[in-house]
């Protein structure tokens, strides 16, 4: 057993190994999908949860952060009265008409979800699984992408919902999707969710997740969505994920790949809550793509926030942008790592990668790290990344003028988030997203 | 009317002003000339409250209430106001959106209603025309790309809406040409008013023959040396500051 590091499981891990046993017959899926799960797990079983140790996830220890491991949430039980809850918890974004998609505990309700316009057709995930067709089995386990993460390993094993939205080619969905993820009020739990959005050639979409955690226990979720976006396709992209308990963990990975002439545009919206991380990769596969990822984390007591991207330019003339703005207060973490890899074919490549963090706090920390491995060598790829404090100056003028200086200080916090916001490309998103910043600012100091 | 009585502060442990006293009536210019490190944007930084500054002695009272417990914001909304001699860029923030939000920070703190929006843009408007401020320069983020002119004829038209009741102006012709001179001058002149007093600092006498000020003192070493009408300034700028300050500035 000499060769054997990883000999001893964290009582997490033995116990994801006796859920992943116990759930795994009822686990949704044909025989394919079976043997994917096994296999994952197997991967996830020999590398364990990831700690520092782990390149990747440096400045994020999920084994030290979950000490225990949590029962898969059951499917939920009918609940009429959560369509009338629904409005409340999830209040439609203003001036906006979206097309409502929701999810419980990470399952697919469609009782509770709007009829979807035509050219788009939305599956759940473990009616898609039973089926077990190749070509979805494929595109749902994007291979080749984030590979050897067994927090994403962890993801395919258990996952247990999702569901599976299909842009046919040519169709322009006037309407936003928007996905709005629930948390139902059991106990405490871990909810898997895995989705897939196919947009086929030429058609373009708009993809709100919003989630709410009503959960009055932490919670442990592993969320997973992957983006196709084949030829000259379009697709915009919003998340906010959940604001969990303490002690809660998240790990809330998107995974992208553009054809050529494609263009996506994501943003994510963190607010704390608990420990989470967002990773996402983006892969260019055909020539002439454009791909954005921007966010803005505002973080405040022990919130973690991790955000880790790989970008890979596979193919040549396309362009990456990568813009994250971090707002910490308290004794918040915070974590941005990006790396940009050009392959030796995609010359031409046109990257830009910023990130900038604003430390309200002395116990506050920030980690930037940035990273571009570039092995082509007709290349445009620059990056930066700042770790700052409020400016002294600009909060004096302010209050010179009269703002007392918790206005003055959240109108200058909330200009250097809107840099991130304008990347959004709807205005009543924007909009919407600038009023949860504002939510977060005018709770500083009220604690 | 805002009253100095043997004002001392210091930064870092470092005495800047030394007993210091000055007295601005309503309705007064008065000008503080004196040469580098004498303590001239430390006063105007004292005055207006910012945090970093330490009063080890004296008072600051106006009209009758000694505003050094206050915090700057707090003295703004008293009618305090300060020109800064480097106006500061507030990127992602429009010119328009910070004006109202400080007019109507200060109405609440002295208990007046908010300005409605239409009442609020009839009286920029108004004020932007009289110091040549174009419409488009309201709605660009402030200060950010103006130039040295551009951002001292915003500090007269955010003075103008403030309506301060005790204006500093520091500098305030540093980084002007003759026109952008003439321009914020006469938006200066134009606030002049018989409830309002002015405290110009500056190093030339220049920027005095555009306004005029009813007294003239000469600040040294921390503190006021002497103090005449404004035939005084010409005599400084003729001699300078050696005759006053004991050796040669």
């Amino acid at each position: 057993m000499l060769g054997d590091v990883k000999a001893a499981h964290s009582a997490a891990e033995e116990k994801l190994v006796a859920e992943f046993a116990r759930a795994r017959g009822s686990l949704p899926g044909a025989a394919p999908v079976g043997a994917l799960r096994d296999a994952a797990f197997e991967a996830f079983k020999s590398a364990g949860l990831p700690t520092r140790r782990v390149e990747a996830w440096h400045y994020t220890d999920l084994r030290m952060a979950m000490r225990d491991a949590l029962p898969v949430a059951p499917a939920p039980k009918a609940d009429a009265s959560l369509k009338q809850k629904l409005e409340k918890l999830a209040p439609r974004i203003a001036d906006l008409e979206t097309t409502r998609l929701v999810l419980v505990d990470g399952y697919f309700v469609a009782e509770l979800s709007d009829v979807t316009p035509k050219g788009v057709t939305v599956t759940a995930l473990s009616e898609a699984l039973a089926k077990g067709d190749a070509a979805f089995v494929e595109a749902l386990s994007a291979p080749g992408m984030g590979q050897g993460d067994a927090a994403l390993a962890l993801n395919t094993a258990f996952m247990q919902g999702g569901v599976i939205i299909d842009v046919a080619a040519g169709t322009h969905v006037a309407q936003p999707i928007e996905m709005i993820a629930l948390s139902s009020e059991m106990s405490a739990h871990a909810v898997y969710a895995r989705s897939l959005l196919r947009v086929g050639k030429g058609a373009q979409v708009t993809l709100i997740e919003r989630e709410v955690s009503t959960a009055s226990q932490i919670e442990q979720r592993n969320h997973a969505l992957v983006v196709s976006v084949a030829d000259e396709a379009q697709v915009e992209h919003v998340f906010v994920p959940a604001i969990l308990k303490s002690a809660s963990t998240y790990v809330a990975s998107l995974l992208a790949i553009l054809g050529a002439k494609a263009s996506f545009n994501s943003f994510t919206l963190v607010q704390g809550g608990g420990l989470l991380r967002r990773q996402i990769h983006m892969r260019f596969d055909g020539e002439h793509a454009k791909g954005q990822l921007a966010g803005a984390s505002v973080l405040r007591n022990k919130d973690h926030a991790d955000t880790t991207l790989v970008v890979q330019h596979v193919a040549a003339h396309c362009q990456s942008r990568e813009y994250f703005k971090t707002v910490l207060d308290g004794e918040s973490t915070g974590i941005y790592q990006g790396k940009v890899i050009v392959a030796p074919g995609a010359q031409k490549t046109d990257g830009a990668m910023k990130s900038h963090a604003i430390l309200l706090s002395d116990d506050a920390t920030m980690n930037n790290k940035p990273e571009l491995e570039i092995f082509a060598d007709d290349v445009v790829c620059g990056h930066g990344a700042t770790v700052a404090q409020l400016d002294e100056d600009q909060v004096f003028y302010a209050m010179a003028r009269g703002l007392p200086k918790p206005v003055a200080e959240s109108m200058l916090l909330e200009a250097f988030v809107d840099e991130a916001t304008d990347r959004v490309e709807s205005e009543p998103v924007r909009v919407y997203l600038t009023s949860l910043i504002g939510q977060w600012l005018s709770q500083r100091g009220a604690a | 009317m805002i009253e100095i009585r043997n004002l001392h502060a210091e930064i870092d442990g470092k005495k800047i002003i030394n007993g210091l006293s000055l007295t601005v009536n309503d309705g007064e210019v008065a000008a503080i000339m004196g040469p580098n490190g004498s303590g001239k944007s430390t006063l105007s930084y004292v005055i207006s409250g910012r945090a970093g500054y330490e009063v080890t002695g004296g008072e600051i009272l106006l009209n009758g209430e000694n505003i050094l417990e206050m915090n700057a914001a707090e003295r703004a909304a008293k009618g305090v106001f300060l020109a800064f001699q480097y106006p500061l860029e507030i990127p992602g923030v429009t010119t328009m959106t910070f004006l109202k939000a400080c007019l109507n920070a200060q109405r609440k703190s002295r208990g007046e209603a908010e300005l409605t929006t239409p009442d609020f843009m009839k009286r920029v408007k108004a004020g932007a025309e009289k110091l040549g401020v174009p419409q488009d320069m309201l709605r660009r983020a402030l200060n950010v790309g103006f130039s040295g002119g551009e951002k001292k004829r915003m500090e007269v038209l955010q003075m103008s809406l403030l309506e301060p009741t005790f204006a500093i102006l520091d500098e305030t012709d540093s980084g002007l040409d003759i026109d952008a001179l003439r321009i914020v001058s006469e938006g200066v002149n134009a606030l002049r008013d018989p409830k309002r007093s002015f405290l110009v600092i500056t190093h030339y006498q220049r920027l005095l023959d555009y306004i005029v000020p009813d007294t003239v003192h000469v600040m040294s070493k921390g503190q006021i040396v002497k103090t005449g009408a404004k035939e005084l300034a010409l005599e400084l700028e003729a001699n300078g500051y050696r005759d006053f300050v004991g050796e040669a500035a």
